[in-house]
């Protein structure tokens, strides 16, 4: 189990993108919010859906389908904000991610999580922390400090040298 | 020792040697002033206090031998001379440099210390050279002993003349009154007869006391409480910390002596008749006993003197806050006013009467509150304007140059934050002023102009911005030279037709420097170009003037503030942006024919001035048609009108700046974001950015 850094029992809030079943880490899980108009930022890659009204503060959106490399998340009653309090660059800074549903809040022991698979998960294996199962069904657990590290987010820089 | 006390007297030193810094450069310039004296004094005084109480006993030593000097002067023992004020500058620096060195590694000079006392000893004339040995555990003057209600009381206690009799003593009861604050007692003694017939049994004295305490009239009727049955005991409360005791004149004697019941009126005014003291008459005239006007003296002597005090503790009460709490206070101000736009938006749409009248007394309310807190943050431009006045100083002496700095306008408030970033740039502005613009004082002669070289630096409001300026009487900028260098550096094609001011913003490009030789002053890092981008971060704008061999004004315009702008909301499609109204000059309609008849070209023609203009739907890639008539907002950027076309203008909209965050760092072309009255967010135009990005658009494709 050490391959995952995971040792103690853990909660985890479940969440799907498309049929996948994804888990983050629930100390970073700030609150869940429904899906509200979303304000585009010009000239920011397709995955930064925009900006939110977060009670006064402004918060950036990631879409996870486009961040996954599937299509566009459509709006649905069951669509929602995960908003998340990541580490960048040794700040925290809160972030929200767009999400098809929410499902529930479980609890994953050590031995219920296996380190990813290298290949197979058409994933970045960086962003994946490890597998989960539960009731035979796998549950990718994510990384979301890494997902969300600057790196990823400077990607900025190269899609607006696609814009026309 | 706290850890927390030793920061906030190293807040106040810092504070003193600032105000210390001014007094002495004030005091060159008018060295009989004995009131500025008397605050280098002060100053000095203090920092050695509270130096000593909180364990700084290098700062308080040395301060102290600087100290005893300026008591030399403050008794008159000592002249003002131009070395006195340049080594007390210098020991000013070192104590600076000692509080410093206390929470670093870095270790002031103690020889440096020693060479600046040794010199002013040597200003000492011989006969007043015997100082006295340091005493560092000297008490604070002024801090530290304000009580919160202080009150000053009159008590008379006489006893019965059987108090003896109880075997009661008087004096202890006097002494535990002493231990309750500063204490004047005045005994009663004319009743006392001749030896032969005193009986030793009989009390025949009685007190007066004036005492000062914060201990309230219940703590001194505790004292007599054993007492109270067999003496007269009245206490008045004749002056209280919080009474009209602005003034340190106290009651005059007549008035004391009235109110006690000692003198009637009448006989005052009789007595005053005659042109002598007081006192004497009133003894004199058997009116009134030797021992009751000493009494009533000292009373007044004693009164004087506790106002005086207080005046002085007064005086400087202010509130010290850190400025984190203030950026909070700032940022529920700025939430509020947004939700305040919410509910003023809400209760239009409502059309209740009842609820618009609530709404609108909390808009009142809400811009009075932003306003007030705004100006908690306002402080007055004037205190790094005396930092500059050391700089030119120094500087002008380093390089042989005679200059004087000028100010006007030091009263200009701008937001702290302002100010601080506003420092470096100054520091900047003002050196290359001395540097390069202001000439040997020979070479000036030569062009007819005095010796002596004046920078000026002033601030002014007008509307939301502060104009500051710093004007030099200098040689000016020479625009040859700034073209080749320009040429040179491949800023500027050689052919280029450049009006002159686009050819004096060259100077604010990276790398940039004419002068042809890098002196002491000049190439320290901090470049022009550094100058440009923190007025960009303040939003500010720079503008250059310059006369050939009659001076250089380089023109600041900074915002008041930086958390809230006065913006022009617009709207593309469904997006809307806010554009700061500072920055635009007029809206015009762009309509459908109008823009294909510039075939293609963004190029608009405003009452026969040509305006280029940008669309931001083709920057910002918004999807779908414009509308048949689109809007072109005129802004100003950097001294040219551009146009921002957009679907239609909203209006006014007081805006609230939120930062994009970390994850929106490198969008270019939006510096901030704010949110609607609806709850949605707009994003803020950088104009600048967007100007320049479209430039290099337009080079790319030709």
């Amino acid at each position: 189990m050490s391959v995952t850094g995971i040792v103690e029992t853990t909660q985890y809030l479940t969440f799907k993108l498309g049929d996948e079943v994804f888990a983050v880490d629930i100390s970073k899980v700030r609150e869940v919010l429904d899906f509200t108009s979303v304000t585009k930022v010009p000239r920011t890659p397709d995955f930064m859906r925009g900006v939110i009204n977060l009670r006064g503060s402004v918060v950036p959106v990631v879409d996870m389908r486009l961040k996954f490399g599937m299509s566009q998340t459509e709006k649905t009653v069951n669509t929602c904000i995960i908003i998340v309090e990541v580490t960048l660059e040794n700040e925290t800074t809160v972030l929200g991610a767009l999400a098809d549903s929410v499902q529930e809040v479980i609890d994953l022991e050590p031995e219920q999580i296996e380190p990813a698979p290298r290949i197979g998960t058409r994933l970045r294996t960086e962003f994946i922390r490890g597998m989960g199962k539960k009731d035979d069904h796998f549950i990718i657990i994510l990384d979301i400090d890494r997902i969300f590290s600057s790196e990823e987010l400077a990607m900025v820089q190269d899609a607006k040298e696609s814009t026309p | 020792m706290s850890e927390n006390h030793r920061q906030t007297y190293k807040e106040e030193a810092a504070e003193l040697l600032t105000e210390l810094e001014s007094s002495l450069l004030e005091l060159e310039e008018t060295p009989d002033n004995m009131e500025v004296v008397g605050r280098v004094f002060r100053a000095m005084h203090t920092i050695k206090g509270s130096g000593a109480m909180f364990g700084f006993d290098d700062i308080a030593a040395f301060t102290h031998e600087v100290e005893t000097v300026f008591d030399l002067v403050r008794n008159g023992k000592l002249l003002v001379s131009k070395e006195l004020v340049d080594l007390t500058l210098r020991a000013r620096d070192y104590i600076r440099e000692l509080l410093d060195a206390s929470d670093s590694s870095l270790k002031a000079d103690p020889a440096v210390g020693q060479e600046i006392i040794a010199g002013l000893k040597r200003l000492v004339p011989a006969a007043a050279s015997t100082v006295a040995p340091a005493s560092p555990k000297a008490p604070a003057a002024g801090g530290g002993d304000a009580r919160d209600t202080e009150a000053t009381y009159r008590i008379r206690f006489k006893p019965s003349p059987e108090l003896f009799v109880t075997g009661t003593n008087p004096l202890p009861l006097l002494n535990e009154l002493r231990d309750l604050g500063k204490c004047h007692v005045i005994a009663h003694t004319d009743t006392i007869p001749m030896l032969g017939e005193i009986d030793p049994e009989v009390c025949f004295t009685f007190w007066d006391i004036i005492l000062t305490t914060n201990k309230g009239v219940n703590a001194i009727r505790d004292v007599f409480i054993f007492v109270e049955d067999s003496a007269e005991l009245k206490i008045d409360l004749i002056d209280e910390s919080w009474g009209a005791g602005a003034a340190s004149e106290y009651k005059r004697l007549g008035d004391i002596l009235i109110e006690r019941g000692d003198v009637r009126p009448e006989d005052i005014e009789r007595v005053l008749g005659k042109q002598k003291r007081l006192g004497e008459l009133l003894v004199d005239e058997g009116v009134a006993a030797q021992s009751l006007i000493s009494s009533a003296l000292a009373e007044q002597r004693h009164v004087k003197e506790v106002r005086e005090k207080r005046q002085t503790v007064e005086s400087a009460a202010s509130v010290r806050v850190p400025s984190e709490r203030l950026d909070s206070l700032v940022n529920l101000v700025g939430e509020l006013v947004t939700v305040q736009a919410r509910l003023s938006q809400t209760s239009a749409r409502r059309n209740d009467a009842e609820l618009v009248s609530i709404a609108e007394e909390v808009e009142r309310l809400t811009s009075e509150l932003r306003d007030k807190t705004m100006g908690i943050r306002m402080l007055q431009i004037g205190t790094s304007f005396s930092k500059f006045k050391r700089l030119v100083r120094d500087l002008s002496k380093e390089l042989g140059k005679e200059i004087e700095l000028t100010t006007s306008g030091a009263e200009t408030e701008l937001d702290k934050t302002v100010i601080d970033k506003l420092n470096d740039p100054l520091v900047h502005l003002i050196r290359n002023c001395i540097d390069h613009g202001i000439e040997l004082p020979e070479e000036r002669e030569g062009a007819g102009k005095p010796r002596a070289g004046n920078v000026h630096l002033s601030a002014m409001h007008s509307g939301a911005h502060v104009l500051i300026d710093i004007a030099d009487d200098g040689r000016g900028l020479d625009a040859g030279a700034i073209r080749a260098k320009g040429i040179e550096k491949g800023l500027i094609a050689p052919d280029a037709t450049l009006s002159e001011k686009e050819l004096f913003s060259l100077i604010l490009a990276p790398g940039f420097s004419t002068a042809k030789t890098v002196t002491n002053v000049s190439g320290r890092g901090v470049g022009m170009d550094v100058v440009k981008r923190t007025l960009d971060e303040l939003r500010g704008a720079i503008e250059i003037s310059s006369w050939k061999g009659q001076g250089s004004t380089i023109s600041l315009k900074l915002p008041l503030t930086l958390a809230i702008i006065e913006g022009l909301l617009v709207r593309i499609r469904d997006d809307f942006f806010v554009l700061p109204l500072s920055a635009v000059e007029e809206c015009v309609e762009l309509t459908a024919r109008d823009s294909g008849m510039a075939q293609g070209r963004n190029i608009a023609n405003v009452r026969g001035q040509i305006v280029p203009y940008i669309r931001l739907r083709e920057q910002f890639t918004i999807d779908g048609t414009a509308p048949e008539i689109e809007q072109i907002v005129i802004v100003r950027v950097d001294g040219n009108r551009v146009g921002f076309v957009v679907d239609s203008v909203i209006g006014e909209h007081q805006t609230v700046i939120k930062n994009l965050g970390r994850a929106f760092r490198q969008v270019e072309g939006i510096s901030g974001a704010t949110i609607l009255g609806d709850g949605t967010v707009a994003l803020i135009l950088d104009t600048a950015h967007l100007v320049n990005a479209a430039t290099m658009q337009e080079k790319e494709l030709i």
